[in-house]
């Protein structure tokens, strides 16, 4: 048993961030009450040393720690992705608790945990790791998600996640053991390998790759495993919420990335049609139910369902070797397209949220235009980008997918996508509507980080939506190493 | 024969064991329930209010805190049986796995969790 250089190399920024995140929590301890600012900067200079050791790996590809973790274009693309996401939760998050009485340093060591758990979740190629990654990420998103204590929607959405996480994750290793019965390992590449062989149960391994699906599927909020979602997302501070949407989407789509176009090739045949309509499900429930939505927050919840139903497609023609690598590529620059446009819109709802849960009704967002020209425009753009209207990084994004879904075949499920796209367009732009051309006094606040946050998603959204081919390029190179 | 039937017979001898025991004392026993018998047991002393009540939560942390040093026991002992195979990768490795320890008492400590009020 031994571990060489290589080994820590490909943990490395997984290492170094728990170790900060570890350290941290001792550090704040002898940080006085009213500079937990430092707090704040610490993590979120933790996450860019981090992201600086990430991006320095970029084009190395290596597996460590005995074939359990991997670091591959793939890692490297979701770690930085997640990492902007930990820092830009922090930026909103940093005057959001302090205005909401609920500043603690926790907050911020309890983010870079989460961080740390989804970055391995990127990164594990052995159901076992999948599993600790889960844990890592999820139960600081339990804490996270009550942190508003002792406010009852908050404890109630910590509290409805924590049973109903804990419950998936129950599927997840309930799936991973029965996997492991049947292939006898629960290394991906072995899996892949066992699967090979004649004397292996296909049944044992079709429905342990089910279970973990639905595990999974519900960390992504797909239906019909999305009950949590609305509750949850509206319960949560709204800071919380923001990096929620973002970070566990993106680990939870990474890790079903991973383990089922590596591991369970072999089960396409019966996955494509069962992932067809989880997608479409997801969808179509997702963009009705929040037609009739009138707080934001819970219309965010259904638009996150939804969109996560717009990311799964992705997945559809997984084992498809022809469009697998253009689908993942298309998948993973939608990630990130979400990523960015969800924590511009949830920084504009920081934006009008006030303390008690007011100001979160549609209704509350009437005369932003006028009052707040600014806000209302980045606003704007958040949710044209959800739509997928131009100019926002959300039209590419669909583009892509669209394309890459109809390339495998699946012309049926692009049409449902756009369809339900044009649902979409009702109630985003209700919000326009509402902004602009109804009469109001809305109240905001003003925060330097919260303000740069907004308009720096705002402008990447804008942006790199005229010159999406680097981006992409950059996805496309974010292949799954295979076995 | 397979080794697998001990492991149930073991579940089954498991299970009839308690099962037989209190059923038998159930059949054979006298049965003249009055309320001091019928009262909560709460360790020998007379039962002060209802036994439905709210437990103060700081004994969770009591949990937690306990938790710190059982954890280390029961990976410290084979840990240290085992260190002259494993050589100086697991001395440093232990070293590790005791400073995370450490780490979550200082955490208790400084959050004044140890003293009882």
């Amino acid at each position: 048993m031994n571990l060489t250089s290589q080994d820590y190399q490909v943990l490395a920024p997984y290492i170094l961030l728990t170790a900060w995140a570890c350290v941290l929590l001792l550090v704040d301890l002898f940080i006085p009450k009213e500079r937990k600012s430092v707090t704040a900067l610490l993590a979120a200079l933790g996450l860019a040393v981090t992201l600086g050791v990430t991006l320095s790996q970029v084009g190395i590809e290596q597996v460590g720690f005995f074939n359990m973790a991997a670091l591959d274009g793939f890692s490297t693309f979701v770690n930085a992705l997640l990492l902007v996401s930990g820092i830009l939760g922090i930026a909103l998050a940093h005057g959001y608790v302090k205005r909401m009485g609920i500043e603690r340093g926790e907050y911020y060591t309890l983010l870079l945990f989460s961080v740390s758990g989804m970055m391995l979740m990127a990164q594990a190629t052995d159901l076992i790791i999948v599993f600790i990654a889960l844990e890592l990420l999820s139960i600081p998103l339990y804490v996270l998600a009550a942190f508003a204590r002792p406010q009852l929607s908050s404890e109630e959405a910590g509290m409805k996640y924590f049973l109903l996480g804990a419950f998936a994750t129950g599927f997840v290793v309930y799936g991973t053991a029965l996997v492991f019965g049947a292939t006898g390992t629960t290394s991906l590449a072995g899996i892949v390998a066992a699967a090979a062989s004649p004397s292996t149960s296909t049944l044992l391994l079709t429905i342990g790759a089910a279970l973990v699906l639905v595990g999974f599927g519900f960390k992504v909020a797909a239906v019909p495993f999305h009950m949590w979602t609305p509750d949850v997302y509206q319960g949560a501070p709204t800071a919380v919420t923001a990096f929620m949407a973002s970070g566990a989407k993106i680990a939870g789509f990474a890790a079903l990335l991973r383990v089922f176009a590596t591991a369970f090739p072999a089960l396409a045949v019966d996955m494509t049609a069962v992932l067809w309509a989880l997608a479409a499900l997801t969808m179509i429930v997702g963009n009705v139910i929040a037609i009739s939505q009138t707080d934001i927050k819970r219309m965010l919840a259904y638009s996150s369902i939804a969109h996560a139903g717009y990311i799964l497609m992705a997945f559809v023609p997984y084992g498809n070797p022809a469009v697998r690598d253009v689908s993942i590529a298309a998948g993973l620059f939608y990630l990130v397209a979400y990523a960015f446009t969800n924590f511009g819109a949830w920084g504009v709802v920081i934006a009008l949220e006030k303390k008690e849960e007011k100001g979160l009704a549609i209704a509350d967002y009437a005369g932003l235009g006028r009052k707040h020209p600014l806000l209302a425009a980045a606003m704007t753009v958040f949710m044209l980008s959800l739509v997928g209207l131009p100019p926002t990084l959300g039209l590419v994004g669909k583009v892509y997918l669209f394309r890459a879904v109809i390339a495998g075949g699946f012309t049926g499920l692009a049409i449902i996508g756009v369809l339900t796209s044009l649902i979409s367009a009702y109630y985003y732009l209700r919000v326009v509507v509402t902004m602009y051309m109804k009469e109001g006094e809305p109240e905001t606040v003003r925060e330097t980080w919260l303000s740069l946050t907004t308009a720096l998603t705002a402008i990447v959204t804008v942006v790199f939506s005229l010159l999406p081919q680097s981006l992409f390029e950059w996805a496309s190179t974010a292949v799954l190493k295979l076995f | 024969m397979n080794p697998w039937i001990f492991v149930g017979l073991f579940f089954v001898v498991g299970l009839l064991i308690p099962v037989g025991a209190i059923g038998i004392a159930w059949l054979l026993g006298p049965k003249k329930p009055n309320p001091i018998k019928q009262s909560v047991y709460e360790c020998g002393i007379e039962t002060v209010g209802e036994s439905w009540v709210q437990f103060k939560a700081q004994y969770y942390i009591f949990a937690l805190v306990f938790l710190v040093f059982d954890v280390e026991t029961v990976f410290l002992f084979p840990w240290a049986v085992k260190l002259g195979a494993l050589g100086l990768f697991a001395v440093i490795e232990g070293i590790i796995f005791i400073l995370i320890l450490v780490a979550g008492l200082v955490y208790t400590w400084r959050k004044g969790m140890l003293e009882w009020a």
